[in-house]
């Protein structure tokens, strides 16, 4: 973010995280997250955008990633919804602890590896590239607005 | 790895805790392994955890997950990713196998293209 504008997620001195964002942003928030709750939970593991979503452990051996997926899937799966809870919990909420955040955080960016996948983006997307009429264009500028949104997210984990 | 302009202002990272899981009402952090970066990547161990390049992650996402995960130093973390965009993986983590498939399960509750192989 820019030196002179004051970060919109920000430490605070008791240890939470202060969240300044104007009240279209959550709404787009709530209304995405809905959508992300049957992709996060598996309901269709053949659905292509959640392909990021479901990854092998092993490249090599499809034995021990078949143990490996029925091992862990079922945790994967409660953690991811989990987090989106908390964010659903919280998405009015100004001030934050870090759980909490890094809920926020963990949702974002699920959000993002759904819109991405969905896209197929590049490494070197740049909307403001894109033509006017190109399909999709909304989803680029929420795939790009949410990729912000993550930045500012980790910027104020990681604060100084 | 996806750029992101913005900047990572802090050197180490002092706690260490997953995607939370409200529903235990517990806030202690998950009990793994916090290595240090020397004696984490011995070369007798004989499982290695692989990092992919992908083009959503955002660098500075990738670099506060390494540091969070791991408790690598801010600078680690950095030379971990920077190895991951620029040569399309680089190892994270070695250890036991067990050790081995936690980081990747924590890697992959992260949204990080991992994977776990013998280090032959």
């Amino acid at each position: 973010m820019s030196l002179f504008r004051r970060s919109r997620i920000r430490h605070t001195r008791r240890g939470t995280y202060r969240v300044e964002l104007p009240d279209g942003e959550r709404d787009l928030l709530r209304r995405l997250l809905p959508q992300l709750r049957p992709l996060l939970a598996g309901d269709d593991p053949g659905d292509g955008r959640t392909r990021r979503l479901r990854q092998a452990a092993y490249t090599d051996d499809d034995e021990a990633d078949a143990d490996y997926q029925r091992l862990m899937r079922e945790d994967l799966e409660a953690s991811r919804l989990a987090a989106l809870d908390a964010v659903e919990a919280t998405i009015d909420a100004t001030e934050l602890d870090e759980q909490q955040l890094m809920a926020w955080m963990g949702s974002v960016n699920n959000l993002r590896l759904v819109l991405g996948t969905m896209l197929d983006v590049s490494e070197e997307l740049e909307i403001g590239e894109l033509p006017d009429d190109a399909p999709d264009l909304e989803a680029y500028a929420l795939y790009t607005y949410l990729s912000g949104l993550l930045g500012e997210i980790v910027d104020g984990l990681d604060h100084g | 790895m996806a750029t992101n302009a913005l900047a990572l202002g802090r050197e180490t990272i002092d706690a260490v805790t997953l995607l939370p899981v409200p529903a235990t009402g517990s806030t202690a952090p998950a009990e793994v392994d916090q290595p240090t970066s020397d004696t984490h990547v011995a070369p007798d161990l004989p499982w290695i955890v692989i990092v992919w390049n992908d083009p959503i992650n955002l660098m500075s996402y990738v670099v506060f997950v390494f540091q969070k995960l791991f408790g690598y130093s801010k600078e680690k973390a950095t030379t971990l990713m920077l190895d991951v965009h620029h040569k399309g993986r680089a190892v994270v983590s070695s250890g036991s196998r067990e050790k081995a498939e936690l980081d990747v399960f924590r890697l992959h509750e992260h949204g990080l293209w991992a994977t776990l192989q013998q280090d032959t």
